[in-house]
């Protein structure tokens, strides 16, 4: 790409980056939530590798870390799922964290804690699909 | 009323494309038509005259809210054909690597 | 505001039409971006700020892999008449929607019209989940707290379809 897309790409990615975690962290107060803010977050890596090309920051060498990082977060919704049954009313999604002040950030129980980890395994989902193409294309070109 | 008959009348449009249509990136598109049609369907039926957004003000404790519930519905199925899409899109990088072609009448080997 | 929803509307049929009959694939996956934006006013216009935030970013990257594909393949759709078995998929197709718009005209008439909705199932979302929750967007709450069985779910179906396009894609096996 152009000079002028690699330089307005550097100035805009970690904005993006920044916004998807706010969106990710806000989720329960504003609109927006982890499947939102994982698709942002997704989004301004994909920035980078179209601006930069596949070989910028070797990030195509990284596609088992988001594998195994999107198997684990889903691992993670499970179990603070499953610990509504050991904590609380012994209810599965069961909401076991006081709910505290409607409009504070920390407030609503458990639910920011599903925000974050859904939005990690959208955001590793995603950049996983684009990856696998990247990887794809640069094997058949060999 | 109208709306609901334009929304449908989508709908069909993407239907005539995939049962009409033989390139496969074409049938994909028709597909994704499909669905944009049934998330708009589900936003349409939940919205209220003169509601606003589903976010509780704890400064107004009587306003006129939409329906939260299809659009929790419709958040989640919009990621869900994100993926679906891209999934579809890699089987046909595969096939036209192997035939050559994205008309399905010449994929002879796909006949069961 | 649904005469704003409807103009929207038209665009997006017209943008359909165009994506079904053009030549070139690449113009015909950009006509179905006319679709995807056209949907992201719409949901703003109804009052759904989580869709259009998701809508938007979805259907850029959607375009951007639907881009690379046509790119990497061939770009023109070479345009032939419809031979005896295209006439009866096209018969076929005009019948069924034909049969399908007069049902679902007769189904529309038993509806809450627009913009009338009772919110039958909603009432109790509405007025207790602030409360119950704690969260001051409501589509969170019920996302994450009373349909949480229909997330897991999804997430699930997110998983299983990365796996199937990781093995799809794969040419050499890994050590």
């Amino acid at each position: 790409m152009t000079l002028i897309v690699k330089k307005t790409t550097q100035l805009l990615a970690g904005i993006v980056f920044l916004y998807g975690i706010y969106v990710i962290l806000h989720g329960h107060l504003t609109p927006g939530g982890g499947f939102a803010g994982g698709v942002i977050i997704a989004g301004s890596f994909i920035l980078l590798i179209l601006a930069f090309g596949s070989e910028f920051m070797n990030l195509t060498r990284e596609e088992t870390g988001t594998t195994l990082t999107e198997n684990l977060a889903i691992l993670a919704v499970l179990l603070i799922a499953l610990a509504g049954m050991i904590v609380g009313a012994r209810i599965f999604f069961d909401n076991w964290l006081p709910a505290g002040k409607v409009g504070e950030l920390v407030s609503a129980g458990v639910i920011p804690l599903y925000n974050i980890f859904v939005g990690i395994e959208v955001a590793a989902s995603i950049l996983t699909i684009f990856l696998a193409l990247v990887i794809f294309k640069e094997e058949i070109t060999k | 009323m109208t709306v609901y008959i334009l929304c449908f009348i989508l709908f069909l449009v993407g239907l005539y494309g995939a049962i009409t249509r033989r390139n496969l990136v074409k049938i994909v598109i028709s597909l994704s038509v499909m669905e944009f049609s049934v998330f708009l369907f589900l936003a349409l039926i939940g919205y209220v005259e003169g509601g606003s957004a589903p976010i509780i003000d704890p400064a107004k404790p009587d306003a006129l809210y939409v329906d939260p519930l299809p659009q929790a519905m419709v958040l989640t199925a919009i990621v869900i054909g994100l993926a679906t899409t891209a999934m579809l899109m890699s089987v046909i990088i595969r096939i036209y690597r192997k035939y050559k072609t994205l008309d399905i009448r010449e994929i002879k080997n796909l006949r069961g | 505001m649904e005469a704003a929803v409807s103009l929207i509307l038209v665009f997006m049929i017209l943008g359909a039409v165009f994506a079904i009959h053009a030549r070139d694939l690449l113009s015909a996956v950009i006509s179905c971006g006319i679709v995807g934006y056209g949907l992201v006013i719409c949901f703003l216009l109804l009052k759904a700020p989580d869709l259009a935030i998701v809508q938007i970013v979805v259907e850029t990257i959607s375009l951007v892999l639907m881009v690379a594909v046509v790119l990497d393949s061939t770009r023109q759709e070479p345009f032939t008449l419809p031979d005896k078995q295209g006439y009866v998929n096209i018969a076929t197709a005009v019948l069924t929607a034909g049969v399908i718009l007069y049902f679902l005209n007769l189904a529309t008439g038993s509806m809450d019209a627009f913009g009338e909705g009772s919110l039958r199932m909603a009432e109790h979302y509405i007025n207790g989940a602030a409360a119950k929750t704690g969260s001051a967007n409501l589509v969170t709450g019920v996302v994450f707290d009373f349909r949480g069985y229909d997330t897991l779910g999804e997430a699930t179906v997110l998983v299983t379809a990365v796996l199937g396009v990781i093995t799809i894609l794969r040419i050499r096996g890994k050590k």
